[in-house]
């Protein structure tokens, strides 16, 4: 029947796409070449590039039997980022459908790392910066042999605070939704209280939360937990009072009582709206996470930044910020690959 | 509005020499007293005056219908057929327990019908899957909901075959075309075993092709598991196609016009005399056959 037809046609469909982005042999191969190129370039700009304006040679680390100036570190570095994109693209060269994603990026890494070696000549080689604000990458990777631990200890320490803050802001914030989504009362006596006090920064609730709370961190964490609550619980509550009533009524007529009603019904359908909540409410958070450290805390990335400001080791402001960069990326990822999987019944019937 | 004199049997037409047509049913005002139902041993559903009024945004009051009796026997396939606007919808989510009547009383099994269950199941006209939910999981829903999928797993699975939809049971609803998507919205309240399937046009918004294909499906079903079946629909032939007894309804207010008995065997043909004969006839009462129909009674 022809209903059997669905799957070849979407078959075809699928390898015409893909035809078009096929990345031919000769082509990838360049591909390859282009993304560690530039890593390549800044990694012999730094070996090559002589050093002008610094007589004493670099101090060197020992770490794991291995002795390193801050340039071996920043050499080290690229070569293993030459090895992770090169690695990536003989892995891309037999998975055809991740030809064409690493293919795009190629330009953007070769700028990458074209920018590294002007950086590194500018900044390190020839010191035309103004110093100490502006370090080359060299010197920031430095902070890494000097305190690589210490930065460790309070990168963990905002992990925590954020997870912590996060998870219960996010729980709080569908609780509340739920319940003002679902009951007018609750909608009447709650959604002034959320609307008023949402808008309002959460780090202005630091004088108060610092003398409520027993310890720095659960102050912070409920710095954190407000600035989610707000947005998580009015996306939900939108999410879960916007169900369209035909919904229910379909659920009634097959037998379902108020909790499938509540948990099958209007929470799946608040579902994509609780994500957008919580993607708003995730930058939210970073900005207090780090705002909450500096101001308050005896550890964390931002306390580290605050800390090493004092003594002008603004490479090590640039590393507390390098690290942050990965830190939030790798946590915007992950919410990223929640949410694709939550909202998989979605792909293909909204746009992106 | 007038209602138009209706010589013999209250349709209009001449019912002598037509067997089909309930000449019990006068005119169409006095069809709730002399409703042409079975007897009441048979009887599944009963609907007794029924009225129901509602309020547009204007405060205008618009008389959806009044004064609606009906009986169903148990197994039977009614259809309601009538103008846009005639209050089909509103007597259907009346017997399903979607909406109150004002007065009058819906009576299912001997019980009166106060709130939705999976007694009487529906069938909404189009979109009231669940997204979220793949075709199986729509299909067991009802089970689901009622904390009875454990032992009754298995039909999901039956229900599926039975539906032509197997390898589409990970689809989601917007994967899926509009006719199948109906399917398994029909089959999502078959499967709670209801007194009565009620059926607000399930095939509206689709081609004919897959119409009919749907309404071949819908009679194998009804034959297969003898659920008592209450569709609406604008389509004469569906009607004619489907049914045991075909009700007749005008609009404003919404009333029981008349009753048609299709006593053709099945599997009937489309193009039969006996169809055609009783085609013409509908189409006569709903003032359809001559070129130009009165304007109230457009479909
Ligand atoms: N919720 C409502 N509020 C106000 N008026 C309504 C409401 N529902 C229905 N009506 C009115 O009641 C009358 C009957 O509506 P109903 O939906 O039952 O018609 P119908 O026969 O199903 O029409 P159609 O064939 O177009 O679906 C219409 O005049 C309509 O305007
Ligand atoms: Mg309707």
């Amino acid at each position: 029947m022809n209903l059997r037809k669905k799957s070849g046609g979407a078959a075809l469909v699928f390898s015409g796409s893909a035809a078009n982005k096929t990345v031919s042999n000769a082509k990838f191969i360049w591909m390859m070449a282009a993304s560690v190129a530039g890593f390549l370039l800044a990694l012999l700009a730094n070996a090559f590039f002589p050093q002008a304006a610094h007589s004493a040679a670099f101090k060197e680390y020992t770490a794991l039997g291995v002795t390193l100036d801050m340039n071996g570190a920043y050499r080290l570095t690229l070569a293993l980022l030459i090895a992770l994109y090169a690695g990536g693209g003989i892995f891309a060269y037999f998975a055809p459908s991740g030809r064409a994603k690493y293919a795009k990026r190629a330009a953007f890494l070769f700028a990458l790392g074209a920018a590294l070696a002007l950086w590194d000549i500018f900044g390190t080689k020839l010191s035309l910066l103004p110093q100490p604000f502006f370090p080359g990458p060299a010197k920031i990777i430095e902070s890494f042999l000097i305190e690589g631990g210490y930065i460790w200890q309070n990168t963990l320490y905002s992990l925590r605070l954020f997870a912590v803050g996060f998870l219960a802001g996010v729980a709080f914030g569908i609780g509340t939704g739920i319940l003002i989504g679902w009951f007018p009362k609750a909608y009447y006596w709650v959604y002034p209280v959320l609307k008023t006090t949402g808008v309002i920064p959460a780090v202005a609730w630091m004088p108060f939360a610092l003398t409520l709370f027993p310890t720095p961190f659960s102050a912070a964490a409920f710095l954190i937990i407000i600035c989610v609550w707000f947005p998580v619980a009015s996306l939900t509550a939108a999410g879960i009072s916007g169900t369209p009533k035909t919904y229910f009524e379909a659920a009634r007529t097959l037998g379902a009582k108020t909790p499938y009603l509540v948990f099958r019904v209007a929470i799946p359908h608040a579902m994509p709206n609780i994500f957008t909540g919580i993607s708003t409410a995730t930058a939210f958070a970073f900005t207090t996470l780090v705002i909450a450290e500096m101001m308050g805390q005896p550890g964390g990335l931002g306390y580290y930044i605050n800390a090493s400001k004092v003594w002008s080791a603004y490479y090590k402001v640039f590393a507390a910020i390098v690290v942050m960069a990965i830190l939030f990326s790798v946590i915007m990822r992950a919410l990223e690959l929640v949410r694709g999987r939550v909202l998989r019944w979605q792909k293909g019937m909204v746009k992106s | 509005m007038s209602v138009q004199p209706l010589p013999i049997g209250g349709l209009g037409i001449d019912a002598i020499n037509r067997p089909h047509i309930d000449t019990s049913a006068k005119r169409a005002d006095i069809a709730r007293s002399e409703n042409p139902s079975p007897s009441s041993d048979g009887e599944i559903l009963k609907i007794d005056s029924v009225t129901r009024t509602y309020t547009d945004a204007e405060g205008n009051t618009v008389e959806a219908l009044r004064d609606v009796s009906l009986s169903v026997k148990r197994g039977e396939f009614v259809s309601i057929i009538g103008s846009s606007g005639c209050g089909k919808t509103t007597l259907l989510r009346m017997i399903a327990g979607l909406d109150a009547p004002e007065s009058g009383e819906l009576v299912l099994n001997g019980e009166r019908i106060a709130r939705p269950s999976q007694k009487l199941g529906y069938v909404f006209q189009q979109g009231s899957l669940f997204p979220w939910q793949t075709v199986e999981q729509n299909i067991s829903a009802g089970l689901k909901a009622r904390g009875v999928y454990k032992e009754r797993k298995a039909d999901v699975k039956t229900y599926i075959e039975l539906i032509g939809l197997t390898g589409f049971e990970k689809s989601f609803p917007h994967q899926i075309s509009g006719g199948m998507a109906q399917r398994v919205a029909i089959a999502r309240a078959l499967i709670n075993n209801p007194a009565v399937l009620l059926l607000d046009e399930p095939m509206g918004a689709l081609d004919s092709l897959t119409r009919a294909d749907i309404q071949c499906k819908l009679l194998e079903l009804w034959k297969k598991r003898n659920t008592t079946m209450v569709l609406v629909t604008h389509d004469v032939d569906e009607a004619i196609f489907l049914s045991d007894r075909i009700v007749i309804m005008t609009p404003r207010p919404g009333k029981i016009q008349g009753f048609i008995s299709v006593k053709i065997p099945h599997p009937r043909h489309r193009g039969g005399i006996e169809f055609l004969s009783i085609r013409r006839d509908i189409l006569e009462v709903l003032h359809l056959a001559r070129a130009n129909p009165a304007p109230e009674y457009m479909i």
